[in-house]
């Protein structure tokens, strides 16, 4: 039965084989409002579980701040999120449809996902601009990158970012001369091109002025909405400004959630206190 | 235009090029001077510069792949001597019945060993075309094999330069064995001619010379292409930054696979233009050894600037024929001398020693 079923498909002109439709980055599908599922994860190195048991959800355009003390499994975590740790067991999904577990670095970042790293890395030996214009999300093969050229409309959203950042006048700068927090900027700057759905920032105003993590707040706080946004951070002033009096904040602790609700609630949170300041 | 865009921004390039054009106006007119003319070039030296010209070619491969994306390749001279290998089973089968037991098909070193007839992997080489795509095909695909093995399960740093070495070392252990059909320790030599010209003449030997120097012009503005485009800054990013790349969403393994097979094809074409006028092919050209000695050309011309790997091979092979004429015994330790000196007092090469100098003034 199935020979005359086939033969009406290759009829069908309109159809789109399975092989030829890509199989890295299905189509992101947030039906539920959820973006991020991670579900009893669980990663141990060398007998130390680094992650145990992890349940975490983020919504579709949601800010969540994550805070743990040092070994809580935070970077841990994003490495799995991002293809660089493969957990022993759970699961991982981005939207319905992508499971993370399947896929590997490039793919999950084509998928949308970007990352901010504690320590900002930049590609120091290239200038500023060259810098914004390979995180452009447009060209990933290698012989299309051979013949890569910039657009007007790719040059424009360059310029905006840069200016956003507020280095336009380093623009033809090698990126490895800027100061530390100029390296922040031009790392948050690439991650602007790269317009990933969801945005992983790991202790984003690590060595900032005050100034600076003011202005970190307020970008990452307009950029939620249209992107999800996670924020790894130890500075417990700069949560309680980005959290505000509503957005959730997640406590994380030997590798499992610990508490999540409002920064007030979970600063009154006993078992909260407790990993924090020792019975 | 898209040519003279390639080097506007190149005051190194410029001058390579400049010098390589001028080298093949004038080398030939001073060759055919007569020969008690002050300014006539003996033909043995045009042959020896041509050869210089093709080693600048191998370093130019291993610069892009080392310089640029942060692979110390270690068997670089496996590529270039494969390239030279098909060049000598060319020139073989241009002998035909002249070789000392007169057998039409067979190599001299065939007969010998009492084969019957050729290998299968002989056949076509009597085409100049077909050579011609197998010197670069035949490093090309082993690059890529390779590549894709290495890369793929991400071995880098210390790690791939051992492989690199052990690869050229597989290679050298093999060609050694006179069952693979290569000649064994002897390799391919006693050439005659090449595309019909005879290979001790005095012309073929300038028109080879004027080959290498246009392979090596075009070789750097190919390899000037490949580091100006995007591409090339991808590269960059993977040397400075490999795994921020990757969270980019860059198939690192995909820019190193295809640069350096890139690389492997330009050795090849360079050990392809080297055996014809150096007259021998053998296992030596496969030891590890050689394939080092490239990257320290390379880093003593300055590494990352493409014209310092071309000033660094032909700097060092210069002081490698005067030492080994004239003071032969001193050679090894001059070269170890210019290595730590440089890596001491120069470590951006002789190109960063020459910048220093003109910012400076």
């Amino acid at each position: 039965m199935s020979q005359p079923s086939l033969l009406s498909e290759i009829k069908d002109k309109n159809r789109v084989f399975s092989f030829m439709q890509s199989q890295a980055s299905p189509m992101l599908n947030v039906d539920k409002q959820i973006l991020l599922y991670l579900e009893g994860l669980s990663v141990s190195f060398d007998g130390f579980k680094a992650i145990n048991d992890l349940n975490l959800y983020i919504r579709d355009g949601e800010l969540r701040c994550i805070i743990g003390p040092n070994g809580a499994g935070k970077t841990t975590m994003m490495d799995i999120i991002t293809g660089k740790t493969k957990p022993d067991t759970g699961s991982a999904w981005f939207g319905q449809t992508i499971n993370l577990l399947e896929l590997d670095e490039p793919a999950i970042a084509q998928a949308g996902i970007g990352r901010k790293f504690q320590k900002p890395t930049v590609f120091e030996s290239l200038s500023v601009y060259d810098n914004l214009v390979l995180a452009m999300p447009d060209e990933r093969k290698v012989f299309s990158l051979l013949f890569a050229k910039l657009n007007g409309e790719q040059s424009d959203r360059i310029d905006e970012v840069i200016t956003l950042i507020g280095l336009k006048e380093n623009k033809a700068m090698r990126a490895g001369s800027l100061s530390h927090g100029q390296k922040q900027w031009l790392e948050i700057g690439m991650l602007l091109m790269q317009k990933p759905r969801l945005l992983l920032v790991d202790e984003p105003v690590a060595g900032m002025t005050h100034q600076e993590m003011d202005r970190t707040a307020e970008l990452l706080v307009s950029l939620s909405g249209n992107h999800s946004v996670v924020v790894v951070e130890h500075d417990m002033d700069f949560v309680r400004q980005l959290a505000g009096k509503d957005r959730t904040v997640t406590v994380l602790h030997q590798g499992s959630v610990l508490a999540e609700g409002s920064m007030d609630q979970v600063q009154n949170n006993r078992k909260v206190i407790e990993v924090y300041l020792g019975e | 235009m898209f040519l003279w865009n390639l080097i506007k921004q190149d005051r190194g390039g410029q001058v390579l090029l400049a010098l390589l054009a001028l080298a093949i106006i004038i080398v030939p007119i001073l060759n055919s001077l007569p020969s008690d003319h002050p300014l006539h070039i003996p033909t043995y030296v045009v042959a020896v510069m041509g050869k210089y010209l093709t080693l600048a070619l191998l370093a130019l491969s291993v610069d892009l792949v080392w310089g640029y994306l942060g692979i110390l390749t270690l068997g670089h001279g496996a590529f270039f001597a494969l390239g030279g290998y098909v060049m000598g089973m060319y020139l073989m089968r241009q002998i035909g019945d002249r070789g000392v037991y007169g057998n039409p098909e067979l190599p001299d070193f065939m007969v010998f060993l009492n084969y019957d007839s050729l290998p299968w992997y002989w056949t076509g080489l009597d085409q100049f075309w077909f050579a011609a795509i197998m010197i670069v095909l035949v490093p090309g695909v082993l690059a890529y094999v390779f590549g894709a093995l290495a890369f793929r399960s991400r071995v880098s740093g210390v790690y791939l330069s051992i492989i690199t070495q052990a690869l050229t070392f597989a290679l050298m252990l093999a060609f050694f064995r006179n069952e693979m059909g290569f000649g064994g320790n002897n390799g391919l030599t006693d050439f005659k001619d090449m595309l019909g010209f005879n290979l001790q003449a005095r012309e073929t030997r300038v028109g080879l010379f004027v080959a290498s120097a246009v392979a090596l012009a075009l070789g750097y503005l190919l390899c000037r292409a490949v580091t100006q485009s995007r591409l090339g800054k991808v590269c960059v990013a993977v040397r400075d930054a490999e795994s921020r790349s990757r969270f980019m969403g860059y198939r690192v393994e995909n820019v190193k696979l295809w640069v350096f097979t890139l690389s492997a094809m330009i050795a090849g074409v360079a050990g392809a233009l080297y055996v014809p006028q150096v007259g021998i092919i053998n296992p030596n050209e496969f030891s590890p050894l050689n394939s080092i000695e490239i990257v320290v050309w390379v880093a003593v011309g300055g590494r990352a600037t493409l014209y310092g790997a071309v000033a660094g091979a032909i700097f060092i092979n210069y002081a490698k024929t005067w030492f080994t004429t004239e003071l032969p015994d001193v050679w090894l330790f001059a070269l170890g001398a210019i290595f730590i000196l440089v890596t001491v007092l120069m470590p951006k090469g002789i190109v960063g020693l020459l910048r220093r100098k003109e910012s400076s003034t």
